[in-house]
């Protein structure tokens, strides 16, 4: 099993579409490294300018934003965008249920935590630096800059546990089902 | 305590309980496209798995951009095409059949009541108009359906959505599930399922009920769902004919899918339509609609009638009853796009491909295509299109564009003037 954590990319918006994480036009790729370049490519934030190519982005292997993370097409290239860019935890509000499904069956993590919480890590100064403790359902978030420190918890549901466990749906389906 | 017909699906599927909020269901149908199936075809191949569970279970179409536009897409039809003749699946559907999957798989009589259904696609949840469970899923997902047969969810939850009222002229169900859209938002049935109920859902047509389930997932819904009926048994008669002594015993063997009366709903949702107006959405999120009189007047550059939430015939007629006798505005590039050739055929017999060619519109072979920006109809920066899709998203017909979702009778109406348009205007 994957560990989880690292530097964290802040995204302050609810409702991001898998059309912006990743445009239908790449759905004609067959090879999910193909995706590695376009990863939120079409993603316009109303208050402040987001870089696609920012080295912020590059960098980080978690994705902390709002509510209703995902929604709309059923696409697993979305993410597959973000796993081949080394993100491997999301951390929001809420999901729609196919990403969150999605990501689980990959054998990544979509966590939900509480708002307030997820504020708090908005709110670090700098570079924010996150680890998840999947046994004890806990997220720390920190600030480099400041040593500040958000704590969190996450109630994973114990069926997406044992698909992170084994790596992901197929793998436990093709042990589990005949 | 009673059940709803979602879980009573459920428990007539279920294989494995691998913890207690999810349930494992056995497949009834699994669907394929040429969008979502070939990385998974390819994954399994890779991994020494390239079986399927049942070939007879599995269907499969070329739909998203077909004819292919560009070498990539040619690849993906080619993958699909080698792997269902590989495979012996007989229901594959390839240019000159195929159709946009949501229209042509009903109309081939695959779903059936209390069927469970999964296809790589958000808008599965069409089918559910059936009285069937049907869900779009990602990649693995239909990779383990492919596989195994088998699909994992939570357990069932269901929002009830009562419709009562009359429906007044120049309203459609797509103004329905708009205005339901608005008052739920975009994520405020996630992880429920909706199931429409009322007066009003018992006198929609087929088409309509598809219409309405193809938005649920708009407001984060698993599915939509229906209870089958009368109207549901006369829609499959031709497939069901051979099972059944007559329609009444079909209708009442569909009823034994029905909510119980004490069935429990986690959210109980009414609205009343007698007074409703045309629906249209404005902003890049389909919970973003107002009654189509506040954005009259705003100027579109494309029309599009099409997809598989209004590219039926029954979609075909409302536009053609505005279009006849008219000429689309002079700016105006108007796209029809019939969803399966059997509709398209039906509007050749009818005579409405001739008043939409009249008219001024470009009339497209089945394909989904501009819907979701891949071909057919891409527009420009800065463009705007009058659309009876489903969704609005920044960029989802093409990057900086712009789509403003609404019924065909008002999209056909914003043809004919160039800019959004109350279809009454032009109603006689
Ligand atoms: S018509 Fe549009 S929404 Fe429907 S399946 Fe095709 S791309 Fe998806």
């Amino acid at each position: 099993m994957n560990t989880f954590g690292g530097p964290a990319f802040f995204i302050d918006r609810s409702d991001i579409n898998t059309d912006e994480i990743i445009p239908a036009k790449y759905l004609t790729e067959i090879s999910k490294k193909a995706l590695k370049p376009h990863l939120l490519e079409d993603l316009r934030l109303e208050n402040s300018d987001f870089d696609p190519r920012s080295p912020a982005l590059q960098k980080a292997t978690v994705l902390v934003t709002r509510s209703n993370f995902g929604c709309g097409s059923s696409r697993e290239h979305a993410v597959w965008a973000l796993e081949v860019n080394d993100i491997n935890v999301v951390i929001a509000d809420s999901f729609a249920r196919i990403f969150r499904q999605n990501m689980f069956n990959c054998g990544i993590l979509a966590l939900e935590a509480a708002p307030e919480d997820i504020e708090k890590m908005f709110n670090l100064k700098g570079e924010v630096e996150i680890q998840v403790d999947l046994d004890n359902g806990r997220v720390t978030a920190q600030s480099r800059e400041t040593g500040e420190r958000v704590e969190s918890s996450f109630t994973m549901n114990p069926f997406d546990l044992k698909l992170v466990r084994a790596g992901g749906w197929l793998a436990y389906a093709d042990q589990q089902y005949s | 305590m009673g059940k709803t017909i979602a879980e009573k699906i459920f428990a007539a599927h279920l294989r494995d309980t691998p913890a207690p909020d999810n349930m494992v269901l056995d497949l009834d149908v699994v669907m394929c496209h040429e969008i979502t199936t070939p990385i998974a075809i390819l994954d399994l191949m890779e991994k020494g798995m390239d079986r399927v569970f049942d070939p007879g279970k599995i269907k499969a179409v070329i739909d998203h951009v077909t004819p292919p536009k560009d070498s990539k897409t040619a690849t993906q039809a080619k993958i699909m095409r080698d792997w269902a003749r590989r495979h012996r699946i007989r229901d594959f559907f390839d240019i000159g059949r195929n159709g946009v999957c949501h229209a042509l798989f009903p109309e081939k009589g695959f779903i059936r009541p209390g069927y469970t259904v999964i296809m790589g696609d958000s808008h599965t949840c069409t089918h559910g108009a059936f009285g069937a469970f049907a869900a779009g899923v990602g990649t693995t997902d239909l990779e383990v359906g492919i596989l195994k047969g088998v699909c994992a969810f939570r357990a069932p939850r269901t929002l009830r959505v009562d419709v009562t009222g009359t429906l007044p002229a120049g309203v459609y169900a797509k103004d329905i599930i708009l205005n339901i859209i608005k008052r739920l938002t975009v994520n405020g049935a996630t992880d429920l399922i909706m199931e429409f109920r009322g007066p009003v859902i018992d006198d929609l047509d087929m088409s309509s009920r598809m219409t309405l389930c193809n938005m649920a997932v708009e407001a984060g819904a698993t599915s939509g769902i229906c209870l089958p009926d009368a109207t549901t048994a006369r829609y499959l008669w031709p497939f069901i004919s051979k099972d059944y002594e007559s329609l009444d015993a079909a209708v009442a063997d569909f009823a034994t899918w029905h909510s119980d009366d004490d069935a429990v709903y986690t959210q109980t949702l009414t609205i009343d339509v007698s007074d409703l107006a045309p629906q249209v959405t404005y902003g890049f999120k389909p919970d973003q609609v107002k009654d189509i009189s506040e954005l009259a007047g705003s100027r579109v550059d494309q029309v599009y009638i099409g997809s598989c939430t209004n590219g039926r015939i029954e979609d075909i007629r409302a536009a053609a009853s505005i279009l006849k006798g008219r000429v689309i505005a002079d700016h105006v590039r108007g796209i029809l796009t019939p969803a399966t050739p059997a509709v398209y055929s039906q509007a050749l017999d009818e005579g409405l491909i001739k008043i939409f060619m009249d008219s001024g519109f470009c009339v497209l072979n089945p394909t989904c295509g501009a819907c979701l920006g891949m071909s057919s109809g891409v527009l420009a920066e800065g463009e705007v299109c009058a659309s009876t899709t489903n969704r609005n998203f920044n960029g989802r017909m093409g990057k900086g564009g712009m789509v403003h979702l609404m019924s065909p009778l008002s999209a056909a109406a914003a043809a004919i003037t160039g800019e959004i348009t109350h279809p009454g205007e032009l109603l006689n």
